[in-house]
């Protein structure tokens, strides 16, 4: 049981400093990781929102690909916003040609699948397991990918509720792995984190 | 239980930005050079018809790009794809937001459509960068809708040394601001003619509300690591790349440099073996009428 996990975020590209301080304000420790020796040091890693391709050839370059599958298959609890989510998904569709997943969560993502910045969207979901659930969350929808399908390991818990992508699944948890297709870290919301950091508590 | 969806927000347009942060975007011209750049790890690329190192050396009126090309671009890559519009060209920008682009940059590297007014940027669904030399003019590119800042350099040249007077020129003013009392910003907004609230948000937060990329002049790796030690949020590369020997051998050059910018040794590294650099120009070598830092204001 850690009372203040230590909880990376990988620094590699992208909305690094939204989840430090959306981590800090919910119980966590949080520092950067962008080296192996850095990912060392910590309890969990969130992987933030950032362009996918870019973030994945950023970690394979130095290195980071392995040890990261190896944390994953070590229980080691990983968050993925965006990119993040992309990034954790078995199966990738849309990917550029070589692009590699990290993996660990049994779901197939379609990257970009809501369309382009034009169709960048904001809008109240529902997300169960998070205190005071009734309360709608404020999703942030960037550029985003959504869960095609999710394997029977993984619980849904967040759909798109209204509007043309109704029923979209956009978000998922298993024991140690979560992943959005939305930015929490771009509210002051922060529940969603605090989810998180209460996964990382329990192990 | 049916929810608004909101799209265009100051949010979803700022945020838009944050995802780019630590990332390169890179000019490309055509296809190929937008895959080469996708491949390379940029995070987004500018569809221009012409680097500004050639609309430098042709002269000419520089305008907004063929749709046919931007269409191209935007169907050979799944990053996000940037275009220009002129200064004060709001139908310039309406044709590039049909089009689908993912952001326009309002650049002074185009001939500028309007010498007194900016595009009302408030207007558009597609979100806006815009340059800066300084600390009001970033504000007031803010106050019309502006969703990212970057810093203008000079553009064009593979000389660094306006992207570095700008960058510092920034953030030493938004410091300054963060110091004074706040008796004394309402005296700052005036100087810096730019609106006391959002004068007085930088003295309250000690940073701009959005992003700060850097541009103009970055040709190196080690130019990129300079700019991001200085604090700029990421970087665009026009000409430098393109304009070198060996492009995609650069262009993941800059983009490992830009994020391991304090690390030194991977700097040096991924430094080594990449060919000839553009052919730069010294920024005071260009008569002042021919510089692009000085359009807009």
């Amino acid at each position: 049981m850690l009372s203040v996990p230590v909880i990376g975020v990988l620094a590699l590209q992208g909305g690094v400093r939204e989840h430090l301080d959306a981590l800090a304000k919910s119980g966590a420790e949080s520092r950067s990781v962008k080296t192996l020796e850095q990912l060392v040091g910590v309890d969990a890693l969130v992987i933030p929102g950032g362009e996918s391709s870019t973030i994945e050839k950023l970690a394979r370059n130095s290195e980071m690909l392995e040890p990261l599958r190896e944390a994953i298959k070590g229980h080691m609890p990983i968050f993925g916003s965006c990119a993040g989510m992309i990034l954790l998904a078995d199966r990738v569709v849309g990917a550029i040609e070589g692009q590699e997943s990290i993996g660990g969560l049994d779901i197939t993502v379609e990257r970009n699948a809501f369309g382009r910045q034009m169709q960048s969207f904001e809008s109240g979901i529902a997300i169960a397991g998070i205190r005071d659930p009734q309360r709608d969350f404020d999703g942030v929808f960037i550029r985003a990918p959504w869960v095609l399908e999710a394997g029977t390991g993984c619980e849904v818990i967040a759909r798109i509720t209204s509007g043309p992508h109704e029923g979209r699944i956009v978000g998922v948890r298993n024991d140690t792995i979560l992943a959005t297709s939305f930015h929490p870290e771009l509210t002051a919301d922060y529940r969603v984190h605090e989810m998180f950091v209460d996964m990382v508590r329990k192990l | 239980m049916a929810n608004e969806v909101s799209t265009g927000t100051g949010r979803v347009k700022r945020g838009m930005a944050e995802m780019l942060k630590g990332g390169v975007i890179m000019d490309v011209v055509n296809v190929e050079q937008a895959k080469i750049a996708e491949d390379a790890g940029a995070v987004a690329v500018m569809a221009l018809e012409r680097v500004p190192a050639d609309i430098r050396a042709e002269g000419g009126v520089s305008r907004m790009s063929d749709p046919d090309m931007i269409d191209k671009i935007i169907a050979a890559v799944s990053i996000p794809v940037m275009a220009k519009a002129r200064i004060g060209h709001f139908a310039e920008a309406q044709v590039l937001e049909s089009l689908g682009v993912d952001y326009i940059d309002e650049s002074e590297v185009l001939t500028p459509a309007d010498y007194s007014n900016h595009i009302d940027k408030w207007k558009f669904t597609v979100p806006f960068v815009c340059g800066a030399t300084n600390l009001g003019e970033a504000l007031r590119r803010l106050t019309e809708g502006a969703a990212m800042i970057r810093s203008k350099g000079e553009a064009g040249t593979g000389d660094v040394s306006n992207a570095v007077t700008h960058m510092r020129k920034i953030r030493s003013e938004v410091l300054r601001l963060s110091s004074m009392s706040t008796d004394e910003v309402y005296v700052a907004a005036k100087e810096l003619q730019a609106p006391y609230d959002l004068v007085a948000e930088v003295a309250r937060t000690g940073t701009l509300p959005t992003v700060l990329f850097t541009a103009g002049g970055i040709a190196t790796p080690a130019d990129a690591a300079m700019m991001m030690q200085l604090g700029a949020d990421g970087v665009f590369v026009g000409s430098g790349i393109f304009k070198s020997g060996n492009p995609a051998e650069r262009a993941n050059a800059v983009v490992q440099a830009t994020t391991h910018f304090d690390n030194p040794d991977v700097v040096a590294k991924v430094s080594r073996g990449l060919g000839e650099a553009m052919v730069g120009i010294n920024v005071a070598d260009i008569p002042v009428h021919h510089r692009l830092e000085d359009r807009g204001w």
